[in-house]
């Protein structure tokens, strides 16, 4: 049986009246051992920030497991206390979100593995449907060289899915998020 | 691959959210003004399928209580407006029950104004209504809010531009294929012909998927109408992965 499935709509301008949570986010607990802040600025075609979009993250536990039935090496339970895996951050004034998780571990994939990655979805006014992309770390070149998503991006625009490390701190990266434009980030359709 | 990688060889069994043609609006919509903006120009690239496409957030009940559904009962006072139920299951696309999945609403009041700094519609606010629920699926899948009918209003798009009638939805599923946010709207609004967000959909049937139903059986006498809507998310089918072959 087959039943045709609902449309998407966008969030419109309000979404910070349904869908911030005061815990969104971490997707760790604040202070947890090894934890790291992803930060960065969700931009339109001028380069103007977006003061009203979501940015939600998805992504495996440091051992590149997830407490997940569908996962078919089994769920498994977090390797960090509290670790939910999913993160959710609406943008500020000046266009910015910040997420605080652990590093993901790579994953089995067909023919090879993914390096460590988090999945992206972008919600904002102007986009009817979420966005979707990734976000790798630049400190994982080897991991990134083998990995077979990044393998089949324009490699001029492989730099837009990797968040780079910021100066001054262990464990904190930048990861910005340009929607559309010469310099746009890459966005798939899952 | 690296030697401590775990192999695929042995065959990964995932399921496949084949993705649907037809359905969702095109990002890119130049009646809607701000996707002009905002919306990617270019392509979008085929993303497969793998470990963290098929899992998700299996967020619990503990985000959730039961007066949560209820947008009517948080104040001292009931917001003004026509109280009514919206509910309905949540589906995959091959017909089976969506259970224990979060879902979160939020709305304008009867005026057609959003407990929002942003919105200068010159409606009035209603102290005793904000406009947002939670609520999760049941095993069977079914959902309950009870909320008030929210009002048109004005805004910005084009020369009197004004948006049907709607309810906001976000709903998750169990995978990250199935993330959905999209719109209820109400049966009959004179306001369809004239919407570019809901015309966004190419097509009309699939326009008609998201307009409830007035369900006279569902009523509560002398007390609230009722609207019933069913939400389909993308369905699965289990593929086993072949290392030697790109499925």
């Amino acid at each position: 049986m087959t039943v045709p499935q609902t449309p998407s709509q966008t969030v419109g301008p309000f979404l910070a009246i349904g869908l911030p949570w005061p815990d969104g986010p971490f997707a760790v607990p604040d202070g947890t051992p090894g934890a790291i802040t992803i930060t960065g600025q969700v931009l339109d075609v001028a380069g103007t920030p977006l003061p009203d979009a979501l940015v939600e993250t998805w992504q495996a536990d440091p051992a590149g497991r997830f407490d997940h039935p569908d996962d078919p090496r089994g769920a498994a339970a977090p390797s960090a206390a509290g670790f939910r895996g999913f993160a959710r951050c609406p943008t500020d004034a000046g266009g910015w979100y910040r997420i605080v998780t652990l590093r993901p571990g790579p994953l089995p994939c067909p023919g090879g593995s993914e390096a460590p990655h988090l999945d992206v979805s972008v919600f904002a006014r102007g986009l009817l449907d979420r966005v979707v992309t990734r976000i790798y770390f630049a400190d994982e070149a080897e991991a990134n060289a083998a990995d077979p998503v990044l393998a089949g991006i324009d490699p001029g625009r492989r730099g837009t899915l990797i968040a780079t490390a910021e100066p001054g701190g262990v464990g904190r990266f930048r990861f910005d998020i340009r929607l559309r434009g010469e310099d746009e980030t890459v966005f798939f359709d899952v | 691959m690296p030697a401590d990688a775990p192999s695929a060889a042995s065959g990964l069994i995932l399921p496949r959210y084949p993705r649907p043609d037809g359905v969702h609006p095109p990002l890119d919509s130049p009646g809607y003004r701000s996707s002009q903006q905002r919306a990617p120009s270019r392509p979008l690239v085929p993303l497969p399928q793998h470990l963290t496409e098929v899992t998700g957030p299996l967020l619990g009940a503990e985000r959730v209580t039961a007066a949560d559904s209820d947008l009517t009962t948080r104040y001292p006072d009931e917001p003004l407006g026509e109280r009514i139920s919206v509910s309905g299951r949540v589906l995959d696309s091959d017909g089976r029950p969506v259970p224990d999945t979060l879902i979160e609403i939020w709305q304008a009041n009867a005026s057609g104004r959003y407990k929002h700094h942003v919105d200068d519609h010159p409606a009035p606010l209603d102290p005793n209504f904000d406009g947002a629920g939670r609520c999760m699926t049941d095993s069977l899948g079914r959902y309950r809010f009870v909320t008030i009918k929210p009002g048109p209003y004005p805004w910005k798009n084009h020369h009197n531009a004004w948006r049907p009638a709607h309810i906001h939805f976000s709903l998750f599923g169990r995978a990250f294929t199935q993330r959905l946010v999209t719109q209820m709207y109400f049966p009959g609004d004179p306001l369809f012909p004239f919407d570019p967000i809901f015309n966004s959909v190419p097509d009309p049937k699939a326009r008609e998927r998201m307009i409830s139903r007035f369900d006279m059986d569902l009523t509560e006498p002398e007390w609230s109408l009722a609207y019933t809507w069913d939400i389909v998310l993308r369905g699965r089918e289990q593929a086993v992965f072949e290392p030697q072959e790109d499925r």
